[in-house]
């Protein structure tokens, strides 16, 4: 009985295409949830994309000031064949300026990210799992950031930082170091909460039983399981760094024309404009914005939507439809041992406990 | 206590079946169940966890989840003639919610909001069927708190929930359910949360309902004791089906299925284990009673620390008791009497804070971490709760092969494998199960894996905290024959914590009772169980409901007698 073979019908499991995140979200969507997932992927990707291939989609560079010919574009050009969004009050032309300032979005969003997730995550772990006068130091510090409007301390750290003037990365960084600062609590608060609730889970305790070490514990078990809800707060901080930075160079802390461009900036530029009827100048940059965070929070929202089994919307069914099954019925849970239960309890009269909830 | 008619029913339920959607496709929980209740009749729905009877019970007032979807007939008996549930709307519902069907639920301390005074809350459901002044309702709401026990109700009724113990909650529960005067109460587990002596009184509080209020019950629950106690009628459910349908001597002298049969002959009886452990005394080499014990206590004072100008709580206080090798010690009590403190302070995760505590002959009274990591590999644990026990990312494999793995016993988890697959054989699983998650296992299987771990490093002793009590009671048997058998073969110290003293019989050579932080009374099985000399042995032991209804009723009056000896 003890030797028994394994049941042979056990499936293999599922196919490493249907196991990546964002794939496996796919599928399983459904509905409205489906229609908002799509959505956000096909901007996000889009945006992606563009900022990738910048270089061969813009007509000009992000600071030219006149074509082959040695002529200037001219200001506040209306839209034309040459420049298809027209040209803004500096000169530079619309379509190219966008064009390259998703790239400069996606640098900053993948800089400030990469800064804040590592020092973020592992101080919240650090908090939340060791506790003690550490965590209440931390705890307090990130309050006090939080205390801070945002965006007046995105400033004061770019001022920090560049001394207000910017090159292409000096500007960069100054505008990620300062969202990093900002968002280093957001990732601290979610992972030390997640920490906290899985250092009283029995698994933790089994460890300490079997005598592991503190930093084994930690990274081995109590940081596996807490990351699952970074990648929502991965895109809903994504979209709001890229509001930070537009913020910032709508208020003149960007980065200068000259080294990248950068879709506040010119919004900043179209202010002006709107009073005397050129309208291409701010549309096209205000519409970038929009649309990517958009983009982003879509996504963001959606995946949290159908992590959560409570909200993840399924198909009806028709009444008394399905098997009955040798297991417990939870709704909103699987509730199945892979493989069937089959053979699971040998020897037992009954095979029938499956997976067991309190009900 | 029949029906006579059918229409005169307080409950019909035909031909129902209730499907879920979920994510790999559609389960059917209830498939073609039908059932009748009459007045004041109390009809015990009986089954393990999955089969379907809390989906039927719920069905009954409508409480189904959106992912599901019913067909058949609900007919419930109300002022208007008999309803359909399953087809009314919502506001419909809520009318026959109260006044035809109410509902009692198995966890007092979540069913009550805890920001209103109880007095609210019992008067919400009078407001929410019909005008009724805030003095009626408040001298109702008294009223009905003290018919279900409460003492002085009078003040009472502006206290908050946390202002009553769990039983009393229970207490307040059934008050609301019972202020509309339904003809119908479902009760779902409504003692599974409660201590066995508090489970008593709020069985005999359900049994008046029945006699002073008139109300039929639908009684869910696994507890054949409760069953035997209560119910005139009993149904098995099984994956969904109804099995088999008798009134409740029927079913216990006579049941006719084999899955009832196997169902009563697994619910742990005491006086079970007492040969077994005598035996095992028997088989003891002369002076093995004065070999150095694995664990001693004495005056174990155990204080968990307050709040800041608080005095800390008091979990233990003055215990002495010794584990000698080999040897099982139940420890019984009931929630809050310090028997989890115990094993959690024998295996270093709390502190003792005063009295002497050996534990493999190291003192745990101000014994630091660092000391005491290297005798861990000498003291296995078993948790409670199987579902959380192993970490989910792992497989059972790798989470069995951390004992070797943190005590240098091998590189990596492929590295120890061989001797993880022998474990796993010990504990009746097959190898291949070791490359299965956690989730992928069903409870039973996981504690059996959890004792798996827990005697990887072949420890001397063991500490099991409640390793059934969250297991079905078919499943929980095998899992204590599992447990026998290892203790037979590795021969290791137990420290078996439980509040089920039948439980505890089976397994234990000794058995110790806990209450409030007190060690009552201690002796073999046969002492302890057989002639009690503690007034609080004596209570729990007379609470503790009988899977015979003929023997249930008269413990029930000895228990009556004990608790008003006092």
């Amino acid at each position: 009985m003890a030797t028994a073979a394994a049941p042979a019908s056990r499936p293999a499991k599922r196919p490493l295409l249907e196991r990546l995140p964002i794939i496996h979200q796919l599928r399983q969507s459904m509905g409205v949830q489906r229609g908002m997932l799509v959505t956000g992927l096909v901007i996000t990707v889009v945006f992606v994309l563009v900022a990738i291939f910048a270089p061969l989609i813009a007509p000009y560079g992000f600071a030219q000031l006149h074509g082959a010919n040695g002529k200037d574009f001219g200001s506040q050009q209306p839209p034309s064949p040459e420049h298809i969004w027209g040209t803004t009050v500096g000169g530079y032309d619309v379509f190219s300026r966008v064009i390259w300032g998703a790239q400069t979005a996606a640098i900053v969003i993948i800089v400030a990210v990469v800064l804040s997730i590592f020092i973020g995550v592992l101080i919240g772990l650090v908090s939340g799992y060791l506790g003690g006068w550490i965590d209440r130091v931390l705890v307090v510090v990130c309050d006090a950031i939080y205390a801070f409007p945002t965006l007046l301390l995105a400033i004061v750290m770019s001022i920090v930082i560049s001394g207000g003037q910017s090159s292409l990365w000096g500007g960069i960084f100054a505008a990620a170091i300062s969202i990093t600062v900002v968002y280093i609590p957001q990732y601290f608060r979610v992972i030390r909460a997640e920490a906290v609730r899985i250092k009283a889970e029995a698994y933790v305790e089994s460890a300490k039983v079997v005598g592991a070490s503190t930093g084994r514990i930690m990274f081995k078990h109590v940081f596996r399981n807490s990351t699952r809800t970074l990648p929502l707060i991965f895109t809903l901080n994504a979209s709001e760094a890229i509001l930070t930075l537009a913020g910032l160079g709508f208020l003149g802390f960007g980065i200068e024309p000259s080294s990248a461009a950068e879709w506040g900036y010119d919004l900043n530029k179209a202010i002006a404009d709107v009073t005397s009827g050129i309208w291409w100048t701010g549309l096209y940059p205000g519409l970038a914005i929009v649309l990517v965070v958009l983009g982003i929070t879509l996504v963001g929202e959606s995946m949290n939507d159908l992590a959560d089994p409570r909200l993840r919307g399924r198909r009806a069914v028709a009444a008394a439809d399905g098997e009955t099954a040798d297991i417990s019925v939870v709704p909103g849970g699987p509730n199945e041992a892979p493989g069937g239960l089959e053979g699971l309890e040998p020897g037992a009269g009954i095979e029938a406990e499956g997976i067991e909830v309190r009900e | 206590m029949s029906a006579t008619s059918s229409g005169r029913d307080a409950v019909r339920i035909e031909n129902l079946s209730v499907s879920f959607s979920t994510d790999a496709g559609a389960v059917r929980a209830v498939d073609r169940v039908s059932l009748r209740v009459a007045p004041g009749e109390v009809l015990a729905i009986v089954g393990e966890s999955g089969s379907g009877k809390t989906v039927t019970a719920r069905t009954i007032l409508g409480l189904l989840p959106e992912t599901a979807t019913s067909s058949g007939a609900v007919l419930l008996s109300t002022d208007r003639g008999d309803v359909d549930v399953v087809t009314l709307s919502n506001k419909q519902l809520r009318q026959v919610r109260g006044p035809a069907v109410s509902m009692v639920f198995q966890e007092p301390s979540t069913a009550l909001n805890p920001v209103y005074k109880v007095g609210w809350q019992i008067a919400e459901g009078l407001r929410a069927h019909g005008r009724v002044s805030k003095k009626a309702a408040r001298a109702e709401a008294i009223d009905i708190l003290r018919k279900v026990g409460i003492p002085d109700p009078e003040t009472r009724v502006d206290y908050y929930p946390h202002q009553f113990s769990g039983g009393q909650k229970q207490r307040i529960v059934i008050a609301m359910a019972l202020v509309l005067g339904p003809r119908l109460i479902v009760a779902d587990e409504p003692t599974t949360a409660l201590d066995v002596t508090v489970q008593a009184e709020i069985l005999d509080l359900l049994r008046r309902c029945r006699e002073e209020f008139g109300s039929a019950i639908v009684l869910i629950t696994h507890n054949m004791g409760v069953v035997a106690d209560l119910a005139d009628r009993v149904a098995v459910m099984y994956n969904g089906q109804l099995v088999e349908q008798a009134d409740v001597n029927t079913i216990f002298a006579d049941p006719q299925e084999d899955y009832t049969k196997h169902l009563l002959s697994a619910v742990p009886r005491i006086g079970e284990g007492t040969v077994q452990a005598a035996e095992r005394a028997a088989a003891r080499p002369a002076g093995w009673a004065e070999a150095e014990p694995v664990v001693r206590a004495s005056g174990l004072r155990i204080q968990y620390p307050g709040r800041l100008g608080q005095k800390g709580f008091v979990a233990v206080d003055g215990v002495d008791f010794t584990i000698r090798p080999g040897e099982v010690l139940g420890l019984v009590g009931e929630s809050g009497s310090g028997k989890t403190t115990i094993g959690r302070a024998i295996a270093g995760l709390t502190k003792v804070t005063g009295g002497s505590l050996k534990v493999l002959g190291h003192e745990m009274n101000g014994v630091a971490e660092r000391k005491f990591r290297s005798v861990r590999d000498r003291i296995g644990f078993v948790f409670q709760d199987p579902a959380s026990s192993f970490n989910p990312l792992l497989t059972i494999a790798q989470c069995v092969a951390e004992p070797f793995i943190v005590h240098g016993r091998a590189a990596n988890a492929a590295d120890a494998r061989s001797r993880v697959d022998e474990l796993l054989e010990a504990v009746q699983l097959p190898r291949s199960f070791g490359d299965r998650f956690p989730h992928e296992l069903s409870g039973g299987q996981r504690q059996r894996a959890s004792l798996a771990r827990a005697i990887a490093l072949t420890p001397p002793l063991l500490i099991a905290d409640e390793p059934t009590s969250a297991l079905d009671v078919s499943v929980q048997q095998r899992v204590l024959e599992v447990f026998r058998d290892l203790q037979d073969e590795f021969g290791f110290a137990c420290l078996f914590i439980s509040h089920d003293l039948a439980v505890v019989d089976i397994v234990a050579d000794r058995i110790a009772v806990m209450h409030h932080g007190r060690l009552v009374e201690e002796g073999t099985g046969e002492q302890v169980l057989g002639d009690p000399q503690d007034a609080y042995t004596r209570k729990l032991l007379a609470s503790l409901p009988v899977p015979d209804p003929v023997e249930q009723a008269a413990r029930r009056e000895a228990l009556q007698a004990i608790v008003a000896e006092g």
